[in-house]
């Protein structure tokens, strides 16, 4: 189970982003995306903005939950009060995923298949987060998601009251990132 | 000059360097992020006001009035300085807006929501605006009649105007701009384009008959703010209600 975290700004600017893996279950933490995955990951992010936008102004939430699937990636997103966009692109089997309508090369690391896979006898539970990969869309995910979207804004926050950070600017701090790093190995 | 020795040869590579303070070793490569002492980062602080001791006056005024002089000194003219005080408020805005509402969803229990309305987004800075930065409300809300973007905010005796005083020739002056630019950073955060947020003198001889004469002469720092609203931003809250709000 592969996540890729962008925030993205009110200028449709990234201002930061971050690949990692599942940590449940014997996942090692690290993203197992394919080579294409790294600009059809912002691609896919880019195309689900304009969902956004319409969600935008009838939901007061700012949590919107999961608004779009593309094969296997899921994107859930997360609006601040600023109209910034946290948006996470999940992907339960990211090797299986192929992006285009022809067949590609195979999957390259046929290996690992640790990760957060249902199948190994993980019967007990392992509580909210226990099971993403299996079904990726049950509320138990999206509950999940959510208080990782909280950590993340709760940081989010501290790092634009930093009074030098001006509006849109790109994300470089290594505290944040650790931050960032230890809410997705905490929920997700 | 006369009197000034020839400086000496470079010295050669076998040549051994007679100073008596030796050079040090180069320092190991340290990252530029600093951490103080106490190791503590930006990111180790509260966002909740743990404790409810104000912030000092004096302390915000006379760095407001070293904010007003800066601004006088690069310009003379009395919207050149309004316009500059606005824009020093702007990111002001955009950060409270995120702030107060993680306040208001920690304090409440409830998730927060954000203001997609623009009379949501009024009474948001009305109330919850005004009470953090001042510690009370604003004093009215307008909307105005003859235009259909306009709306005002009334405030009695701005916290920012106590102790600067104008003088008479630049009486057009009104050192709220800086608290008009905080609102306006407020409302474009929140996705309502602004065609800009400016504060007025409300002058007794401006709009008083009757009785509101002796109201002017009770708050004479009276001012108001006008928010213009951008023509995008009427569309959409129209769309809205005509969808069904």
């Amino acid at each position: 189970m592969s996540y890729h975290l962008s925030i993205i700004g009110t200028l449709d600017n990234p201002l930061f982003e971050l690949s990692f893996g599942s940590s449940k279950q014997g996942g090692d933490g690290v993203a197992k995306f394919r080579p294409e995955a790294l600009y059809m990951n912002q691609f896919l992010v880019h195309a689900a903005l304009d969902l956004v936008e319409e969600v935008q102004w009838v939901s007061k939430d700012l949590y919107l939950k999961r608004i779009d699937s593309h094969q296997n990636n899921h994107i859930h997103c997360f609006l601040t009060g600023g109209n910034v966009k946290f948006m996470l692109l999940m992907n339960p089997d990211p090797q299986a995923t192929t992006y285009s309508a022809y067949p590609t090369t195979p999957a390259s690391r046929p290996g690992t298949q640790a990760g957060g896979r249902q199948s190994g006898g993980a019967t007990g539970t392992t509580g909210a987060g226990g099971m993403l990969a299996a079904n990726p869309t049950s509320q138990g995910t999206e509950e999940a998601v959510r208080a990782f979207m909280n950590e993340v804004y709760e940081t989010w926050l501290k790092c634009i009251m930093n009074p030098f950070y001006t509006a849109n600017q790109v994300v470089t701090s290594p505290v944040f990132r650790s931050r960032v790093l230890a809410a997705g190995r905490k929920y997700l | 000059m006369p009197g000034m020795a020839k400086p000496p040869p470079p010295p050669a590579l076998t040549h051994q360097l007679a100073d008596p303070i030796p050079i040090p070793p180069p320092k190991p490569f340290q990252p530029r992020l600093r951490h103080p002492s106490s190791r503590k980062t930006i990111y180790d602080r509260n966002l909740s006001r743990t404790q409810t001791t104000p912030t000092s006056l004096p302390a915000f005024a006379y760095l407001f009035h070293a904010l007003i002089t800066h601004h006088h000194s690069l310009s003379g003219s009395v919207s050149d300085i309004e316009t500059r005080l606005n824009r020093a408020g702007y990111p002001l805005g955009i950060k409270l807006l995120d702030l107060l509402l993680y306040r208001q969803q920690t304090a409440s229990q409830r998730p927060a929501t954000r203001p997609t309305r623009i009379v949501e987004l009024l009474q948001f800075i009305h109330t919850t605006l005004w009470r953090a930065l001042w510690g009370r409300t604003a004093d009215a809300l307008e909307q105005s009649t003859t235009k259909r973007n306009e709306y005002m905010i009334v405030d009695n005796e701005p916290v920012v105007n106590t102790y600067i005083s104008i003088p008479r020739e630049m009486s057009q002056l009104n050192c709220a701009a800086f608290v008009a630019g905080i609102v306006e950073g407020v409302c474009d955060a929140a996705g309502f384009g602004m065609e800009g947020v400016t504060a007025h003198w409300a002058s007794a001889q401006g709009e008083a008959k009757g009785e509101g004469k002796e109201v002017e002469e009770m708050w004479p720092g009276k001012t108001i703010f006008l928010l213009r609203f951008s023509e995008e931003a009427v569309g959409r809250e129209e769309a809205i209600k005509a969808n069904g709000g």
